[in-house]
């Protein structure tokens, strides 16, 4: 897939948090094959720096980084933060997130769109953490935004594509703009179920954090990211209400 | 004069963002910063003169979704 002028070989992105050491991480990016990680800025300590091993791990592994937004509730908020993130990082990828409801962690759709405008008119490449509304959609294409990434259900549930039909709809207004699916991914059958839909790209963190061996299941979510991608190039049958017989009907013997 | 810094309260003798870190311990590690909710980029630190009262964020890596 190609995002923002960059080709990826893999579509799989993957989160750097919860996961139980920073050796059990970077084995889990090597496992998942991943080429972007997301990363996040939060609070330095003079004494402490916790932030500087984190940040010299992950460029030792040679991934390029999608720093986030996550937290944020406001405009100015998000803004703020990307700009931050972009030189901290060298980057100007930004997963903007623009939390609306803390429950859902459902994004301020309002608010995405007006900070992706911000954004997109300062140069940052938006890759914006979005619902699965079509028309939301169509707002962050017009303010600039080269890619979209709905979630499949709630950041950290797991629960998988709470709504196909929208995700869907959303592949079939949008045939030409990259699409991942961000948020909710559980199980692997649940990644490779949005890539059979077409979707270009998954990107998931908790389901190989919390996994009991997170470098197993970042390797199996590779594997069936391949596979679901390599289904929706196949060219999957169309579904029937009614069955029809796989061996011919026809020079089938006689016996009463 | 008295400051806040990621939201802890600091007494500081500097009077620059730059001068600041250097004096609470920050050194060369990676950090990003901004001043009263703006952005204030590395190159601007030596001239962005910070106040009584002002709040600093002092932000670095860290893992994420």
């Amino acid at each position: 897939m190609t995002v923002y002028g960059t080709t990826l070989r893999s579509r799989l992105m993957l989160g750097t948090a919860l996961y139980p050491s920073p050796a059990l991480l970077a084995d889990a990016i090597k496992a998942s094959g991943a080429e972007v990680v997301t990363v996040s800025l939060r609070r330095e300590s003079g004494a402490e720096r916790a932030g500087q091993g984190f940040w010299s791990m992950i460029r030792d592994l040679g991934v390029r980084v999608l720093p986030n937004t996550a937290g944020c509730h406001g405009v100015k908020e998000a803004v703020t933060t990307a700009q931050m993130a972009r030189e901290v990082f060298q980057t100007n990828w930004i997963k903007l997130e623009v939390i609306g409801e803390d429950d859902t962690l459902q994004p301020d759709v309002f608010g995405l769109v007006e900070a992706a405008r911000i954004l997109a008119d300062e140069g940052f490449a938006v890759f914006p953490y979005t619902t699965d509304d079509l028309v939301v959609a169509e707002r962050l294409l017009e303010a600039g935004c080269e890619v979209l990434m709905p979630w499949g259900a709630p950041i950290g549930s797991g629960k998988g594509l709470n709504n196909p039909f929208a995700l869907r709809a959303l592949r079939a207004h949008f045939p030409e703009v990259p699409l991942v699916v961000d948020a909710g991914i559980g199980l692997p059958s649940h990644a490779a179920a949005a890539m059979e839909l077409g979707y270009d790209a998954i990107l998931l963190n908790t389901a190989v954090a919390k996994a009991g061996d997170p470098v197993a299941m970042a390797k199996s979510f590779a594997m069936a990211v391949e596979a679901g991608r390599l289904a929706y190039d196949a060219g999957p049958m169309e579904p029937r209400d009614m069955a029809e017989p796989s061996t011919p009907v026809i020079g089938k013997a006689f016996l009463p | 004069m008295k400051i806040s810094v990621n939201g802890q309260p600091h007494e500081v003798k500097a009077t620059t963002v730059a001068a600041i870190l250097t004096e609470i311990g920050y050194g060369d590690a990676t950090v990003a910063t901004a001043l009263n909710g703006d952005f204030v980029a590395a190159d601007r630190r030596m001239n962005q003169a910070v106040r009584d009262g002002d709040a600093l964020e002092v932000l670095a890596p860290r893992q994420g979704g």
